[in-house]
């Protein structure tokens, strides 16, 4: 997994993601003090993490870049036992030990 | 500062974990801590670095690593009534380690103890967050670092996602997380076949989108039932 970007495009993307985060952080603080937004927009905010990350980690589940995009038994069972911990437990460091653990033990099992 | 303790238990492996697959996907030690210091934000470091060895164009690894930030938004508005009166500078720290466990902590100090002046709110804003940022920071240096010793047989290429599945899980918090987390589901395998990340943005705000919606009406039943 080489990237195929070059250095100083990983710094720009570092320090352009570094400053807009903390404009994030900063905007109620700092520039918009009490002023509200449109109800419509701070409503979507509270769901662009639960939608951004699976969008991300779906085809990722799906089609592993690792078996060249054949889904396969030792990755998906170990994406539902990470996501069934998950849930169960609320302990986002359980559940990754548990999708580890299952992913390693059915690669070494299916050999 | 002993109430951060708790959250280094995930924040440590969490950013040890980081140091290992940013390094597995080509980005160099420094560019690592560069992530960590400037951005200093699981969830978009690991979305920003997914993207990269996926060779998504830059355009596409900035927004959504933002994306996956909107939320801090929030974090920013309830903290204004709090901090008012605060100078600018001070605002400027409190918003660079403004991060989920440095808020969560903040605010429920403030809402237990609402007597608390200025200063003292500050001093444990600083005190929490610092011994929570300084770790993620450390940490992920050192997961760079050992993980040059790991060898390359492992099947590394799943630690990602693994990663994303695990945060997901615990927001899946209403119907509403779940509609959101469905719909961006199902749109990124229908759209995978588009340009890299593209089909993501597209999945992630319908995703949005649907939260959105299945909140309003929510909303509106429950005001229909009082």
């Amino acid at each position: 997994m080489s990237s195929a970007h070059s250095d100083l495009t990983i710094w720009v993307v570092i320090v352009l993601l570094g400053i807009g985060t903390f404009l994030i952080r900063w905007s109620f603080l700092g520039a918009l003090g009490n002023r509200d937004l449109p109800q419509w927009f701070m409503r979507m905010l509270r769901y662009t993490p639960v939608a951004v990350l699976p969008a991300l980690v779906a085809p990722l589940v799906m089609w592993p870049a690792a078996t060249d995009g054949q889904p396969e038994p030792a990755r998906l069972s170990a994406a539902v036992v990470t996501v069934t911990i998950g849930v169960l437990t609320k302990n986002v460091i359980l559940a990754i030990l548990g999708g580890a653990i299952t992913l390693f033990g059915m690669l070494y099992v299916l050999g | 500062m002993v109430q951060s303790l708790p959250f280094l238990i995930v924040i440590i492996p969490f950013a040890l974990l980081f140091g290992v697959v940013a390094l597995e996907a080509g980005i160099d030690i420094g560019q690592i801590l560069g992530f960590s210091v400037l951005v200093l934000a699981g969830a978009s470091q690991f979305t920003a670095i997914q993207l990269l060895s996926d060779h998504a164009p830059a355009w596409v690894v900035i927004l959504s690593g933002l994306a996956v930030n909107l939320r801090m938004a929030m974090y920013s508005a309830s903290l204004v009534p709090w901090l008012k009166g605060a100078t600018g500078r001070q605002k400027a720290w409190v918003a660079y380690m403004l991060i989920d466990q440095s808020y969560a902590l903040a605010i429920q100090h403030y809402e237990r103890h609402p007597r608390l002046n200025l200063r003292q709110r500050l001093a444990y804003f600083l005190g929490a967050a610092v011994a929570m940022c300084i770790p993620w920071i450390a940490a992920s240096w050192l997961g760079a670092t050992l993980g040059r010793a790991i060898p390359d047989d492992i099947a590394l290429d799943f630690a990602m996602p693994i990663t994303f599945l695990a945060m997901i899980a615990p927001m899946l918090r209403t119907q509403a997380h779940m509609a959101a987390c469905f719909v961006s589901i199902v749109a990124a395998l229908i759209l995978a076949g588009l340009p890299s990340g593209l089909g993501m943005m597209i999945a992630a705000l319908l995703g949005m989108a649907a939260g959105a919606l299945l909140e309003v009406r929510t909303e509106r039943r429950q005001e229909a039932k009082s």
